[in-house]
């Protein structure tokens, strides 16, 4: 076993020049020993990592939304039906300069946060341990798919009720919308998991712990991510409905105002795009966190 | 300070092992995989447990890994009773059981990972292991990104990463081709040599089982026990040229013999 304890460091000198980590993996294999293969592209592998997103086809999705948009303005003819985009995008320049929209966003990003997390904990925690459990997938399961199907429109009125006007019903909505699928994502990515590095974990005499951090929650993240990626999402929808559901403050209660007491039509839309906004930037945001955990793989 | 007489480490003992399966619907009769499996591997010892699909062989290796409790009778390695997984004990598995996400290198040193070693021990410990099974240049490799015969490699390498006295192996070579498969169980007994492991080794092939053992035990079918064994007289180290000799068809041909009598028995 202690023929050649140098080689490492003898590789290492060789690659010296060869940047960091990598070095490893662009190492030729000694022919002689074994048929080399080719190194498949791997996710995360910086040679091969393409730019976070192709900005063209993005670019031309955009373009020919506007034009439609446009055309479907003058066709209709009718401003406070649907205002022309040039028309909202001055509104929505105006709205954020004179500082019309910027309380209100803050105020609904903090439900949207603050829902989501609370949401997405909530649904980690549960989905583990319905996905773990036989027992608690048959007391909560029931509950939590009748949960999904009352649509939470019926459900805001009273939550709202029980958690007064402020923060905390918002959060709740929020969190309420945003648990779902990521409970359920969970549950799908643990219960996946390969039996057989479950096995090799117990005979290594992996503790619980152990095995939920080596080997449950890798196994499990692609699935997990693609359940908060539709939560996060899902989160600016709670947030609205909460807002509407009683609230002073927020971009539903933003639009509301500018519909029924302002008659301000551009500034109507205005805020549906910032609402639009910030449901993609908290869409991206998971990706981003995809890219670094996935990435990695 | 051991005598001189007394014997090496790693012999593993089964007596009178029964594993019974239940089925999930209650009132149906169980499934007997082993039932009276008796063997005593003495230390340094290579044996290779044969026999027919179905047989218990690698229920028997969970049985011996602590991973499975016998519903009779009891295992013990150095007299000491195994009833859990073991640091003693490697096991390899049929698959190589890679965590995908994972480098080579950090595959093998997992098991030191989860013992709580220091990374510089890891480190340590991670070079020789790649040198002993020539995976030197494909530390930093993904498994996708290696051939399967590299992926047993590795497997095996984290199953001595704890330097076990027993080595347990569940056709480990059985998906490679006849011609890379010799030339692992000649890496295997090289491996062996330097280490002086107990090997117990399940396998469906003659000749690999004849190339690598001291003893093969034929089992019976399904409820399995050992039904005969046969002992290859060879000298070590041992090569290819083994199995061209009178000796290799002598023993392939008992243990074929053998093979027959527990079918004709079932």
């Amino acid at each position: 076993m202690s023929r050649d304890l140098a080689s490492p460091e003898r590789r290492s000198a060789s690659t010296a020049s060869a940047s960091g980590a990598s070095a490893a993996s662009v190492l030729p294999i000694d022919p002689l020993r074994e048929p080399a293969p080719v190194p498949s592209p791997v996710p995360g592998d910086p040679s091969t990592r393409r730019p976070v997103v192709q900005l063209w086809p993005i670019v031309v999705a955009f373009v020919v939304f506007v034009v439609v948009w446009k055309v479907a303005a003058i066709v209709a003819g009718l401003a406070f039906i649907l205002p022309a985009p040039e028309v909202v995008l001055g509104r929505f320049v105006g709205a954020w300069a004179d500082g019309t929209m910027e309380p209100h966003a803050w105020t609904t990003l903090v439900e949207v946060a603050l829902g989501f997390v609370t949401g997405a904990s909530f649904g980690l925690a549960a989905g583990y341990l319905i996905a773990r459990s036989r027992l608690v997938e048959r007391l909560v399961s029931p509950y939590l798919v009748a949960a999904q199907a009352v649509p939470i429109l019926a459900l805001a009125p009273l939550l709202a009720l029980w958690f007064g006007p402020g923060l905390l019903a918002k959060v709740v909505i929020c969190g309420l919308i945003v648990f779902f699928p990521v409970a359920i994502a969970t549950m799908v990515g643990i219960r996946s998991v390969d039996r057989g590095l479950l096995e090799l974990a117990a005979s290594l005499r992996a503790t619980q712990r152990q095995v939920l951090t080596t080997i449950e929650i890798p196994a499990a993240l692609p699935s997990i991510l693609g359940g908060l990626r539709v939560g996060a999402t899902l989160a600016v929808v709670g947030a609205i409905v909460g807002e509407w559901a009683g609230a002073d403050k927020g971009l539903g209660v933003l639009i509301n105002l500018a519909r029924g007491s302002l008659f301000d039509y551009p500034l109507m839309f205005a805020t549906l795009a910032t609402i639009a906004l910030l449901g993609i930037a908290c869409y991206l945001l998971v990706v981003l966190a995809e890219r670094r955990l996935v990435g990695v793989r | 300070m051991r005598g001189p007489r007394a014997a090496r480490p790693g012999r593993l003992v089964a007596d009178d092992i029964r594993v019974a399966f239940r089925p999930p619907n209650r009132g149906a009769a169980p499934t007997v995989a082993l039932d009276g499996l008796s063997l005593d591997v003495s230390g340094g010892e290579i044996v290779a447990l044969i026999g027919p699909n179905g047989c218990g062989k690698s229920t028997f290796l969970r049985v011996a890994a602590g991973l499975l409790a016998p519903e009779r009778g009891r295992i013990t390695l150095d007299d000491r009773a195994i009833t859990e997984p073991d640091d003693r004990i490697g096991l390899v598995f049929q698959e190589p059981r890679l965590l995908p996400w994972r480098s080579v290198a950090r595959n093998i040193t997992y098991p030191l990972e989860l013992a709580g070693w220091s990374p510089e021990r890891r480190a340590a410990r991670l070079a020789e292991l790649l040198h002993a099974v020539g995976l030197e240049d494909a530390a930093g490799l993904r498994p996708v990104q290696m051939s399967g015969g590299m992926r047993q490699r590795a497997a095996i390498a984290r199953a001595l990463a704890l330097a076990p006295d027993v080595l347990l192996l569940d056709e480990p070579f059985s998906s490679l081709d006849a011609l890379t498969r010799e030339r692992f169980n000649l890496d295997l007994l090289r491996l062996q040599e330097s280490m002086g492991t107990t090997i117990v080794i399940v396998t469906h092939s003659i000749p690999e089982a004849i190339l690598v053992a001291d003893r093969v035990l034929v089992l019976t079918p399904r409820p399995g026990r050992v039904a005969a064994e046969v002992r290859i007289d060879a000298p070590r180290p041992r090569s290819l040229e083994l199995l061209d000799e009178a000796l290799a068809s002598r023993a392939a041909a008992e243990i074929r013999a053998n093979l027959a009598l527990t079918e004709q028995v079932a």
